[in-house]
């Protein structure tokens, strides 16, 4: 408890500074609100519920992007690592996608599924997708060859091998690359929704910023910053339980 | 001696192929047989092909050249037949022991109540009580042996292919391992291939020790080993000490021819 006061205490000191610049007058007050005043219109946007309606928008599409790029990114680093054909064939592809801005994607993907969720879980899986690809690709290639032999002489196919050797042995590196894909669908989610939605914390942020109302703008902007904050914690801790095994 | 020849090996040879460099001929017209129930040893310099051998006996490598049969029939793929133990034990790292002993029982469909009191059986066979939900990480070099071990006598292989299993283990632990090891072949007799570089370990466990020469590696003696009681003292009898010299011998050409022919 105490380490975790000291830790954070930087961001209590900039908070404090904060507020004592916006109460001082240091910055115009439209700049930069008090934070006791984005304090305030983070509880009203809690009480009239948009903060909530457009948080669980989010948060699916999210999810669903994020969970659809795991599936297919491992499946396809999995299947690149263990087969020749599949990796003559995928590799090139990925090497073109990895440099390119996901973001200069969004207006495709608005072009091809419109201002819902449909084009925003495109744009986060096909972004999220190349990370978890390479490390789920990096990991299973280096799967111990023993390991492989070990399964197969003790009667696993070699499909099952897959499964019971490849998979796990690409786990610790694969999961890296989950967390740097959680980083980013928060970023590709949130530009995504600022320039092409009707819902979401994105489309939340620049309408309030529009009207003018900019004490709730923070209150969004940090109310994403924690979220995005707090799942990483989350999946640290998910990974240390994965990972258990490990020294 | 008892039973007919489990593992026949004829006119058997190998390269290696890297994708870079030349290619290395590994092991050239080997061909022995191993009898049913036999504890037969591939001795050798480090490089003679030995391992390459005890590989493609498992299946690991399609034979190119010769045949390898095992009970009358070609191999062509590994199997629960032939069990395996690596020097470096080759373990599930994320399984914990009792699921490493209990990986090859799920694949043969053991049903769960009869796999989990064999694997109960095995972790009491190798001495690992109390350690059945230890991960590998968290356990010594002996005790993950143990466990490598007990995980392929569990599917009860009739053939123990072992890859100098004691090789990454301190003296102590070594000796003793050999000790239990012979333990375990006498309550569940298989036939036995062990890979090893050390003399004293191939004549103190093996009926018989196969001498390989260096690369390319190929059969160049058979040597009787068979002592009436292998109890520990054995290795201080004068028979003993006299077989492990003659032995040595040998060896120490091969070693000498290898040794020049990667000298520059």
């Amino acid at each position: 408890m105490t380490r975790a006061i000291v830790r954070y205490l930087p961001l209590l000191i900039l908070a404090l500074a904060w507020e004592a610049a916006a109460r001082l007058s240091l910055f115009s007050s439209l700049a930069l609100p008090p934070l006791s005043g984005i304090a305030t219109a983070w509880a009203d946007l809690i009480r009239d519920g948009e903060l909530l309606d457009n948080g669980l928008t989010s948060i699916y599409r999210g999810a669903a992007g994020l969970m659809l790029a795991v599936a297919i990114g491992g499946g396809l680093g999995v299947a690149m690592a263990s087969s020749r054909a599949v990796n003559v064939l995928l590799a090139p592809l990925v090497e073109i996608f990895y440099p390119l801005p996901k973001s200069a994607l969004i207006p495709v993907t608005a072009l091809w599924l419109g201002f819902g969720d449909g084009s925003k879980i495109l744009l986060i899986f096909l972004g999220c997708m190349i990370p978890v690809t390479i490390g789920a690709y990096n990991g299973a290639r280096g799967s111990d060859q023993v390991l492989f032999w070990s399964a197969r002489s003790m009667g696993a196919g070699r499909l099952r091998t897959l499964w019971d050797v490849v998979v796990p042995s690409a786990l610790p590196e694969m999961l890296n690359g989950i967390r740097t894909a959680l980083a980013l669908s928060f970023i590709l989610l949130v530009s995504s929704e600022l320039i092409s939605a009707q819902r979401g914390f994105g489309y939340l942020i620049g309408y309030l910023g529009d009207t003018g109302s900019y004490p709730g703008m923070f209150a969004v902007v940090l109310t994403v910053a924690f979220l995005g904050f707090a799942a990483d914690r989350l999946f640290q801790l998910l990974m240390g339980w994965l990972l258990r095994w490990r020294e | 001696m008892n039973g007919h020849a489990q593992i026949v090996v004829e006119e058997v040879s190998h390269t290696y192929r890297p994708l870079r460099g030349r290619p290395v001929r590994a092991l050239a017209d080997v061909s022995l047989e191993v009898r049913s129930r036999e504890f037969f040893a591939l001795l050798g310099p480090s490089g003679c092909g030995k391992s390459t051998l005890l590989y493609l006996v498992g299946g690991f490598f399609p034979t190119e050249s010769g045949r390898i049969l095992v009970d009358g029939k070609p191999v062509a793929a590994p199997g629960a037949d032939r069990g395996i133990v690596f020097q470096h034990f080759a373990l599930f790292p994320w399984k914990t022991v009792q699921a490493n002993i209990l990986y090859g029982l799920e694949r043969q469909g053991m049903p769960r109540a009869e796999r989990e009191a064999r694997a109960r059986a095995l972790v009491d066979l190798v001495g690992l009580r109390g350690f059945e939900d230890s991960y590998p990480s968290q356990l010594s070099g002996g005790m993950k042996q143990r466990t490598a071990i007990a995980r392929t006598l569990a599917i009860d292989p009739s053939i123990l292919l072992m890859d100098e299993p004691f090789g990454a283990l301190d003296a102590q632990t070594r000796a003793l391992m050999q000790t239990e090891l012979l333990g375990i072949w006498r309550r569940t007799p298989k036939t036995v291939i062990f890979v090893t570089h050390d003399v004293q370990e191939a004549v103190y466990l093996a009926d018989r020790v196969a001498v390989m020469s260096a690369r390319p590696g190929r059969i160049k003696t058979i040597v009787e080993t068979r002592f009436g009681d292998r109890d520990p003292g054995l290795i201080r009898t004068p028979e003993f000490v006299e077989k492990v010299d003659e032995i040595w011998n040998l060896v120490r050409i091969e070693a000498i021819k290898a040794q020049d022919r990667e000298a520059p």
